[in-house]
């Protein structure tokens, strides 16, 4: 069953809990709405579901309008975050109470239900908890007794509210996959609410980004991941750094950091920053990306002349920025950064020094501390660590590889 | 009982003198008098005691008690269902307003409580007036009895279901429309299991404090003997007549209903320890 909502307002007294959100998901997709608390997600959800209606906008269920219609007449399954079954039944006859309360008309023979019931326990491996109360479940096993709940009724769409959001790490993960697979076995249209990025990538086909109210990104998740939209997507589905600079009006990117200046003051025993005459740097790699995303811009650029730079003032920086171009933030993901112990005289670096090293995993996670006490976070191939004998206090030069600029 | 001392509890001393303490006001003040009630009312032997219950005035109280109490308590368990429901599952204006006045009765004395009723459905008021020129009565009648009897009891229900519904919240009762329940099934199949034994405790305590009330009774019924005499009001009249076996014999009827108020909510904790505790897990 396709779903599209259209420019759907919702607002909870002062607060625009969705402003002007359209949405178009198509018939069998899986898809993610994801989104810090606050940004309107599970609104949309339960708008979606019936459970709350929109201020204005429009809900249309197979291209047929359903806005004012009742949630208990929509057919669609909604899995709350903590379950919601009922307590005082059992598993079977929290499973079967939505073909028992159905018309009579409509209702399937007492035996038709035990065998549906008990199959969709089956699906769920809980058949043989067929008896015993939600209190004597776990987490993952009421979770999944509220999913076959929903689908018992086969609804035509399915909507599941943070649904693994109450689980602890290891089960969630067991979860989401499972979730994945089952959906690729009965492929029901299905939207699932998450704050957690890795899960919206892992388990569905198409990402929403949300964020106050508003979709920021709709895409794969190789598209949003790889292609953010702009700086909150960035930042919303990863770890990053984060720099000043500018971009100049051939759509150049210059970073625009005062740790090489100052290092070259308090630090003349840094080799290669001594060395150097100016504190503006530009990123040859840089300029090579945004190319690749900004079709036809032009290079290169004038390296800006030296001597003037050393003797600035910040609110100097600041005006000659303004003048140059459009002050921008600078991104890198930390597995973007390139550290090293001996600095070459090609590029600039931030000279920093190593407060924590965590070596779990195949990449390890280096935090590092600039001049100005910002915190770096770099992720390197624990050949790296091991080759430059990285431990924590010792000095080191990074610079980003790649970065991505939004206005 | 003996446990081994651990720092974070307090010395045996000091748990004998607070168990003490505990016991004894309870033995004093609660158990004593009872053992009095039934002791007086037993002292002049199984027939007399039989004989002023048997009294047609006593019989027309504990009538009358019966009668208030199957009248109000019904209506303020609807009106503590609906009160609740209101408070703890959706949002409006005067909200904080309806709590306040759901403790109201708590807070006034029920003697002043009986008074205003009088002030404005008594003879000398424009609504008495009105009501007796169409040959109604309420004050110094069975109506007054039961609108005293509701004013002081309505608290009892709603006061034990709103923190309940409010921890419970409305997810499962979403749950069940999204399953395609009308409102009546998701009440009756889902709202309603979950609120059973606190409604039960209301439904008890309200009962216990229905038949027991005097004071904002006192006020309106007017002392009619075998007409709005209700069992708290009989004893008085029977006290103050130095009749003090009958006055007894008759308070022990409170006395024992007290008793089964407190066995059924034990038993029932006792019973269903298991299922109660499921529903707050």
């Amino acid at each position: 069953m396709a779903i599209e909502v259209k420019n759907i307002r919702k607002a909870f007294g002062d607060f625009a809990a969705l402003d002007d959100v359209s949405l178009k998901v198509d018939d069998g997709e899986l898809v993610a709405l994801l989104g810090p608390s606050g940004s309107g997600k599970t609104t949309l959800l339960r708008i979606i579901a019936g459970l709350e209606y929109a201020d204005s906008g429009r809900v249309l269920i197979d291209g047929s309008e359903a806005s004012r219609m009742h949630a208990r007449e929509r057919n669609v399954g909604f899995v709350f975050q903590h379950y919601a079954l009922f307590k005082h039944m059992t598993v079977f006859d929290n499973v079967a109470f939505g073909l028992r309360v159905r018309p009579q008309a409509v209702r399937p023979l007492p035996g038709e239900i035990s065998d549906r019931v008990m199959a969709l326990l089956k699906l769920v491996h809980l058949d043989k908890f067929y008896d015993r109360y939600p209190s004597q479940l776990s987490g993952g096993q009421r979770q999944r007794v509220a999913l076959a709940r929903s689908l018992a009724v086969e609804p035509k769409l399915l909507l599941l509210d943070e649904p693994f959001g109450a689980l602890d790490a290891k089960v969630r993960k067991e979860l989401r996959r499972w979730l994945r697979r089952l959906h690729d076995d009965i492929h029901i249209t299905s939207i699932f609410v998450t704050h957690d990025q890795e899960e919206a990538m892992e388990v569905s086909d198409r990402v929403v980004v949300m964020n106050h109210g508003k979709i920021e990104q709709v895409g794969t998740p190789e598209q949003v991941y790889h292609s953010p939209g702009n700086g909150f997507v960035y930042d919303f589905l990863g770890n990053y750094n984060e720099f000043v600079g500018w971009k100049d009006e051939n759509g150049d990117v210059h970073l625009a950091e005062d740790d090489l200046w100052e290092a070259r003051q308090q630090t003349p025993s840094a080799p290669v920053l001594t060395s150097r005459t100016h504190w503006l740097s530009r990123y040859p790699e840089l300029t090579n990306a945004l190319r690749k995303v900004i079709p036809g811009l032009p290079l290169p650029m004038q390296t800006p002349s030296s001597r003037a730079f050393a003797k600035m003032t910040r609110s100097q920086m600041r005006a000659l920025l303004a003048e140059r171009g459009i002050p921008v933030r600078v991104f890198a993901r930390p597995h973007e950064m390139f550290v090293t112990k001996m600095p070459d005289d090609a590029h600039e670096y931030i000279p920093v020094d190593v407060i924590h090293i965590n070596p779990a995993g195949s990449l390890a996670k280096i935090e590092m501390q600039r001049k100005n006490g910002i915190i770096l976070q770099a992720e390197v191939p624990k050949t790296i660590i091991d080759s430059l004998a990285i431990k924590k206090g010792d000095h080191l030069f990074v610079r980003p590889k790649n970065v991505r600029v939004f206005e | 009982m003996w446990r081994r001392h651990s720092p974070t509890t307090e010395p045996f001393w000091m748990q004998a003198l607070l168990m003490t303490a505990g016991f004894g006001f309870m033995a004093v003040l609660v158990l004593l008098p009872m053992a009095v009630v039934f002791a007086e009312a037993f002292k002049a032997g199984w027939v007399s005691y039989r004989n002023a219950l048997e009294d047609p005035s006593a019989l027309s109280a504990i009538r009358l008690t019966l009668l208030v109490a199957v009248i109000a308590v019904p209506l303020n368990v609807v009106f503590g269902l609906a009160a609740s429901w209101a408070i703890a599952k959706f949002d409006f204006i005067g909200k904080r307003l309806l709590i306040a006045f759901i403790d109201l009765p708590f807070s006034v004395s029920p003697v002043i409580s009986g008074l205003i009723y009088v002030l404005l459905f008594g003879a000398n008021s424009v609504l008495g007036g009105w009501l007796a020129d169409h040959d109604m009565q309420i004050i110094f009648a069975v109506p007054g009895l039961v609108i005293a009897t509701m004013f002081v009891t309505f608290p009892f229900v709603a006061r034990e279901l709103i923190p309940l519904m409010e921890e419970q919240g409305t997810e499962e009762e979403e749950a069940a429309i999204m399953l395609g329940a009308n409102g009546w099934r998701t009440f009756f199949s889902v709202t309603l299991p979950n609120i059973k034994w606190g409604l039960l405790y209301g439904v008890l305590l309200c009962n216990a404090r229905a038949m027991g009330e005097f004071g904002a009774v006192s006020v309106v019924s007017g002392h009619i003997k075998g007409l709005t005499n209700t069992i708290p009001l009989h004893v008085e009249i029977l006290y103050n007549e130095y009749n003090f076996v009958a006055a007894f014999a008759v308070a022990s009827i409170l006395t024992g209903l007290a008793l089964v108020t407190l066995l059924l909510k034990s038993l029932i904790e006792f019973r269903f320890a298991g299922e109660i505790r499921a529903q707050k897990g």
